[in-house]
């Protein structure tokens, strides 16, 4: 079989972050979608080493730094959710719709 | 040291990743979609492994597939009601949505093909023996300011996440 | 094929950084058997120590002085009926058991028992070893919530919340010795679990005693979270029989719970291995450098013989005061055979190929035993933390004294 080349990496992040915005654009589940928002950011980071192996460290630097922003955005994230959950027993995103006229 | 069976080991973590990401997306209990991020999660920490970048796995173990994902659970068995489960799962514009996310794909695989020369592959020398040196003093050397400012935002989060998560302010 | 194997006896790294994949499979298998072995005997090791320091005798009846008891206790478990509550889900049912065993039996790739005897040495072994024991949590809170009653859930999520709570902790207390690890002369420390011990032999004192009492502080804060971590008394709250109908495993019934109860003692090795690496020198004998010299590695040499040798005197001592009775002609020949047995293997420690190797191993496991002596020791001790106390001594004691810990082992590692 071919070497495994930084193509395939690329081809793999590609997969997933499609998955991503698949999940985000067609589910109704709050959760599901903030799992496929993580599922993108994972995408993202897998392009990023992947290239570190070709241009250097920095690469997996600019990765640390998503994963730790990934842990901030979930926790608010979900905060919201939480606090949404409460006004509203649904975590159905068509029925987030209280500013709606 | 060269690594062993690099080849078999890729195809099968991208294979345990991407039919993990797709179990996402699909299952319908909102549980078994975070069980199969989990195991999404750990597929690409292999992943990062064969890219010689094992302080990034070991960061994305411990935080993502063993702090995230906790939160997800807690948020999940708090919100989990019995009706969201038996509800349509997929939202009305779920065709523009699948046709949205095909273009977009056909795009990436449009730059892979067209743009094979962008993507070389001349691998650095990057020993395994010293990534996180090597990480260390880039990150407290050129990336020192931005260290900070992601600890300060970690913070404002937690503030954030407490707040709106009290019952009472 | 025969030279890939012995290719490898020359070499002086981990079977996993020379990349001998045999070796590593032997290691593997090693430590395998060697947990199996080592969490057979803390069964019946914390029963009887438990029952000792209650002024009681524990089990006497299985074999002599309970010495089957384990292996009954095994085989009890086996043949119990596997039981699945009515609305469980049962995949989440079934993974919880497995993934806590995984995560507690993959950390042990990289605990060292000497400086090339561990599967492999990683570059971030510390990391590994507590991003893979936080995985656990993972485990504990699919088998609260897929077991679909409210004591399970509760423990799950109580027990979850406290050891984030306490990983923190642990995280800041082991940050603290890795700093110590990098005040040689080029000033780069290492997360690896061989480097670490290798700075403590380099700098010539065990981290436990350097910048006194810094490196203590730290050392008692880990050992504080290590114990809440693993649910073990006093922090043992979600699983106590007396408050929670033993909390997340409640709906478990027969192997699947004596995976749990596995997973737990393999994780109490696992946290004490990092202790021991981390603080108390790894796999250095005590005193390398103030009782030095060729006569001093001798008598150092000669305890792991003499341990057992110890253990084999003191079987023959209990084989001699067994009733004289008929009925424990059997038990008396057991217990006659296992202290044979012991001392077999203290002559075997004495020769001095097998003597010179078992050195490193010795020490490493002496002082992981003293490890479990003291959690034994804490579950007949301690009374247990009520959750909010335990919460409070988490969050707003320990973190703040590993927070000053850090700062001020940073301080100390740039004045001197």
């Amino acid at each position: 079989m071919a070497p495994i080349t930084t193509l395939h990496y690329l081809v793999v992040a590609a997969a997933l972050f499609v998955l991503g915005v698949i999940g985000v654009l067609t589910r109704r589940n709050v959760v599901i979608i903030l799992m496929s928002i993580e599922l993108i950011l994972n995408a993202v980071n897998l392009n990023l080493v992947a290239f570190s192996r070709i241009w250097g460290l920095h690469g997996q630097i600019f990765a640390i730094f998503v994963i730790t922003d990934a842990a901030a955005e979930a926790a608010v994230g979900l905060g919201i959710l939480i606090a949404f959950f409460r006004n509203k027993e649904t975590v159905n995103v068509d029925e987030i719709d209280l500013l709606k006229w | 040291m060269m690594p062993v069976a690099t080849t078999f080991f890729f195809y099968f973590l991208a294979a345990v990743t991407v039919i993990s990401g797709a179990g996402v997306i699909l299952r319908k209990n909102a549980i078994h979609s975070a069980l199969a991020l989990i195991v999404a999660l750990l597929g690409q920490a292999g992943l990062y492994l064969m890219l010689y970048a094992p302080f990034v796995a070991g960061v994305q173990i411990i935080l993502y597939a063993g702090g995230i994902m906790v939160l997800f659970l807690f948020v999940i068995m708090l919100v989990n009601i019995e009706k969201a489960q038996k509800e349509e799962q997929f939202n009305k514009q779920w065709l523009v949505g699948l046709a949205a996310a095909v273009a977009l794909g056909a795009l990436f695989v449009l730059v892979y093909v067209k743009g094979r020369a962008l993507f070389p592959d001349r691998a650095i020398q990057m020993p395994e023996q010293s990534n996180t040196q090597q990480v260390a003093v880039l990150l407290y050397g050129n990336y020192m300011f931005a260290f900070e400012i992601a600890s300060l935002l970690l913070l404002v989060a937690i503030i954030g996440a407490v707040v709106m998560a009290k019952k009472r302010i | 094929m025969l030279d890939y194997i012995t290719s490898y006896l020359k070499s002086d790294t981990t079977p996993g950084s020379a990349g001998n994949l045999f070796w590593a499979f032997v290691y593997i298998v090693l430590i395998f058997l060697g947990l199996s072995v080592a969490v057979i005997a803390m069964n019946w090791l914390e029963r009887k120590i438990l029952a000792h320091m209650q002024v009681r005798l524990g089990p006497m009846r299985v074999g002599p002085h309970g010495l089957l008891q384990p292996i009954a206790d095994a085989l009890k478990l086996l043949i119990k009926e596997d039981i699945m509550p009515a609305e469980a889900d049962p995949f989440v049912f079934w993974v919880a058991p497995v993934l806590v065993v995984i995560t507690a039996f993959t950390v042990f790739i990289v605990v060292p028992f000497g400086p090339t005897h561990a599967v492999t040495d990683m570059n971030i072994g510390v990391l590994f070893m507590l991003g893979v024991s936080s995985l656990s949590v993972l485990g504990v809170v699919m088998a609260g919530w897929a077991s679909n009653s409210h004591y399970p859930l509760m423990g799950a999520l109580r027990s979850s919340a406290q050891m984030v709570s306490y990983e923190i902790a642990m995280g800041l207390a082991v940050v603290s010795a890795v700093l110590m690890t990098s005040l040689n002369k080029e000033g780069t420390g290492t997360l690896s679990m061989i480097g670490i011990v290798q700075a403590q032999q380099a700098q010539q004192t065990w981290f436990i005693f350097k910048f006194f009492p810094l490196g203590l502080i730290a050392f008692f804060i880990f050992a504080v979270a290590m114990v809440a971590e693993t649910n073990r008394a006093p922090f043992d709250l979600p699983e106590a029989e007396s408050e929670l109908t033993a909390g997340f495993h409640t709906e478990y019934s027969g192997f699947r719970w004596s995976l749990f109860f596995l997973a737990e003692y393999s994780a109490m090795i696992a946290v004490s291995s990092i202790a021991v690496t981390l603080w108390l020198g790894g796999w250095m004998r005590p005193f390398p450098n103030g009782l030095s010299g060729e006569t001093w590695d001798l008598v150092f040499s000669l305890i792991p013989g003499l341990t057992f040798l110890l253990l084999a005197a003191i079987t023959f001592y209990s084989t001699a005061r067994m009733p004289r009775h008929p009925y424990f002609k059997v038990q008396t020949i057991g217990l006659g055979g296992f202290g044979a047995v012991l001392a077999l293997i203290g002559v075997v420690l004495f020769i001095p190929p097998v003597r010179d190797r078992i050195q490193d191993i010795f020490w490493f496991i002496a002082k992981v035993a003293v490890f479990m002596y003291m959690y034994i020791w804490y579950r007949g001790t301690f009374p247990r933390y009520r959750f909010d106390q335990l919460m409070k001594v988490g969050w707003k004691v320990l973190l703040p004294i590993g927070l000053a810990v850090l700062i001020l082992t940073a301080i100390a590692g740039v004045m001197f």
